[in-house]
């Protein structure tokens, strides 16, 4: 079979213009490029490179193939290069050096609502980005009803969208994005906005493009959305490719990695994601006895400690969510403020969440915690493998023995009924 | 596995190859082509956003020539008494100022467009020269809103075109071949060099005082120095036949063929160097 998409040694190479930031633009000048001309010559002699810019390889010789009807996953840090990868993929930048060949036609979605404009009308934009997106006018005749329907914005179709709430500007986006029917679709990160319902209805939409036997290339931050959907995994590190293999597997060595990192201090880390207005900045455990530890027994309670600090001004917090996934990569659960409904607004820079875990379910084991803190509708920070904590066998049922999960991923309380003797004939004694 | 390859196998066709950019490329008019709802769809964009924003819609495309007709009118005709030949001043000038302003708007927007793109720019692809092509198109619309109060002079002054009038498609057609050459080439320019805008109105400026719109050509009765660099510009043939066009008047043959080449030459290096250096553009931007 033909590969959906080969790439061979693929590498990227960036200049960094360390002159141009020092004076304080991201941009170069004509009169940077002028004097820089003028004193090659001079240069030249003295046998010298030119000044201030230094060479970063986004990716490095990466090859891998995808077959058609994979569901592939692309997972690593920020900066490891998985968006330029996409990037490439997507034409939207030419590689260094290597060579990718696309079977089919391709389609890309880098972002939702790109060329949406502020000023024309639902119903303009739903025109303007399904034409930038590559479908054919006709198509977004054809598909013009269906798209509305599925952003639920019948009502608002002639207002301009810079008076949409933002729920609806982002389900309009995807709405025409969805209605994409490419061979290859490659996504980044968009599963990453929008409200929990929303999000649902994008992971629907790619189920049914992975079952219609679509290729699709994702790259996302949502380890669940990988085990879920893809069919397999790459891992990059650092702009290689480090492993890849069946979802679960390479999420679990990645949360591996991500742990080694969790050493060092959480304010350290840089591979997060939300808007920095807060952060942060420790995830801790503590005992019954309020002492800090470094690991946890099954059965006894324990309680995790959340620090977070204001980038500058006080900002709106009001969700937190803490998931804990195995060393195997498997989400065993997820734990926000809204589920028992706790007001968790404070005011301040500072803020502590305590969250108390009693008789702590869990077998012995390694175990990484994802923390996430947004407020608003905008998430402030979300660090994955945020804390590592390993689980020690405890007295989960008050025995006075410890016990195994028998390989669940669980320990679940239960209670056995006494055994109630009677004839199985059928004959219900009455009283 | 057994419908991906149905999937795979219904365009077998259909490969793409992604290689490293390697210098100069031909003019990609064939996939252009493909994506020419695309280039509709940015122009309708441009045209109804412009429109959209301001309290008086489409007439600021008659007004803005209008209102230098009447400037010139009051400070060469009235005051500096600038020969016009037998047409009157307002209907010479405003004749002279369609064609200059359709490439003016044209270069001055064609090359601040990638820039302002940014987000398409890195987040899409599609043909690049689509977004500079796209700003002239939106041009061309205001140029065609414009001309109504050209007609609306022509009847008020009674002057009516002579057989020329036919040569006008080909003049405007060889006005935007050299407007797409000259802002693809400062579009590109802009990118890779942010101070570069700067340039860009005095060039403008300039190119228009160079430029016969709101005098008589003067290298039509002499052939000093100055005359010679007017006839280098090769917007003068094309400003003066399109009066001729419109006005009447004997249309200057070889001039406009000398235009036609310029022009043709100017889309080819625009274009070819805006082609070179495309790829770079969403690293950069």
């Amino acid at each position: 079979m033909v590969s959906a998409a080969r790439i061979e040694n693929l590498s990227k190479r960036f200049w960094v213009d360390h002159e141009a930031r020092d004076r304080g633009h991201r941009y170069r000048t004509l009169r940077d490029s002028l004097t820089e001309w003028a004193q090659w010559p001079l240069r030249r002699l003295r046998g010298q490179r030119p000044a201030g810019r230094e060479e970063f390889w986004a990716l490095k010789d990466v090859s891998f193939e995808v077959q058609p009807g994979e569901v592939l996953g692309i997972i690593g840090s920020n900066g490891a290069g998985k968006s330029t990868l996409l990037k490439i993929l997507s034409r939207i930048t030419k590689p260094t050096r290597g060579r990718v060949v696309l079977q089919g036609q391709v389609g890309s979605l880098l972002e939702v609502g790109t060329g949406f404009h502020p000023e024309l009308t639902g119903r303009e934009n739903v025109y303007l980005n399904g034409s930038i997106l590559g479908m054919q006018k006709r198509e977004i005749d054809r598909k013009f009803d269906e798209i509305v329907a599925f952003a639920e914005v019948e009502q608002f179709l002639d207002t301009p969208v810079k008076r949409y709430s933002s729920g609806m500007y982002v389900r309009l986006a995807f709405a025409v994005a969805a209605h994409l029917e490419p061979e290859i679709l490659i996504v980044d990160e968009v599963l990453a906005v929008g409200d929990v319902g929303f999000q649902r209805r994008c992971f629907d939409k790619l189920r049914s493009l992975r079952d219609g036997g679509r290729t699709v290339l994702l790259v996302t931050h949502n380890l669940g959305a990988v085990t879920n959907l893809c069919t397999r995994a790459v891992v990059f590190e650092s702009g290689s490719l480090v492993s890849s293999g069946l979802p679960q597997q390479e999420v679990a060595s990645y949360l591996a990695r991500l742990a080694n990192q969790s050493r060092q201090s959480l304010q350290q880390r840089a591979d997060r994601q939300g808007d920095q207005t807060a952060r942060i900045t420790s995830l801790e455990f503590r005992n019954v006895l309020n002492q800090p530890v470094e690991h946890a027994i099954t059965g006894e309670d324990i309680e995790v400690t959340l620090h977070c600090q204001a980038t500058t001004a006080p900002v709106v917090i009001d969700y937190v969510a803490l998931s804990l996934w195995t060393a195997d990569g498997v989400k065993v659960f997820h734990i926000d403020n809204t589920m028992r409904a706790t007001d968790i607004s404070a005011p301040g820079r500072e803020r502590v969440y305590r969250c108390r875990l009693p008789r702590l379910p869990l077998p012995p084991g390694v175990y990484y915690w994802n923390a996430m803190i947004s407020g608003e509708g905008r998430i402030r920070d979300h660090v994955y493998g945020a804390a590592k904590m390993e689980v020690l066998a405890g007295d989960f049922f008050g025995t006075g023995r410890t016990v195994d999960a028998g390989g669940g991923l669980l320990l679940m309380d239960h209670e056995w009924m006494p055994q109630y003797i009677t004839s199985f004939a059928g004959h219900v004694p009455s009283i | 596995m057994s419908t991906s390859s149905t999937i795979a196998s219904a365009a077998p066709g259909l490969s793409t190859v992604i290689e490293p950019a390697q210098g100069w490329k031909l003019i990609n008019l064939g996939e252009l082509w493909q994506f020419r709802e695309l280039v509709g769809f940015l122009v309708w964009r441009d045209v109804k956003v412009r429109y959209k924003q301001t309290l008086l819609g489409a007439a600021w495309a008659v007004l803005q020539p209008a209102m230098m007709m009447v400037v010139f009118t009051v400070f060469f005709a009235r005051l500096a008494k600038l020969p016009t030949g037998d047409l009157p001043y307002p209907l010479f000038v405003y004749a002279g100022l369609l064609p200059w302003i359709l490439f003016s708007t044209a270069i001055s927007q064609a090359a601040s467009s990638v820039v302002n793109s940014e987000r398409l720019i890195t987040k899409i692809y599609f043909p690049r020269l689509a977004i500079p092509f796209a700003t002239i198109g939106a041009a061309v619309v205001d140029f065609a809103i414009a001309i109504i109060l050209l007609l609306a002079l022509m009847v008020y002054y009674g002057v009516w075109p002579g057989p020329g009038i036919v040569v006008l498609p080909l003049v405007v057609a060889i006005l935007l071949l050299a407007a797409a050459g000259v802002g693809t080439l400062l579009a590109a320019l802009n990118v890779a060099y942010r101070d570069f805008r700067y340039v860009i109105p005095f060039l403008v400026q300039i190119w228009m005082f160079a430029t016969p719109t709101i005098y008589m050509d003067p290298s039509a009765n002499g052939s000093g120095r100055m005359e010679f660099i007017l006839g280098l510009n090769p917007l003068t043939p094309l400003v003066a036949s399109f009066r001729a066009a419109t006005l009447g008047g004997p249309i200057p043959w070889l001039p406009l063929l000398g235009s036609a080449l310029t022009a043709a030459a100017l889309f080819l290096i625009g274009c070819g160097y805006y082609r070179r250096v495309e790829d770079e553009f969403s690293d950069i931007i």
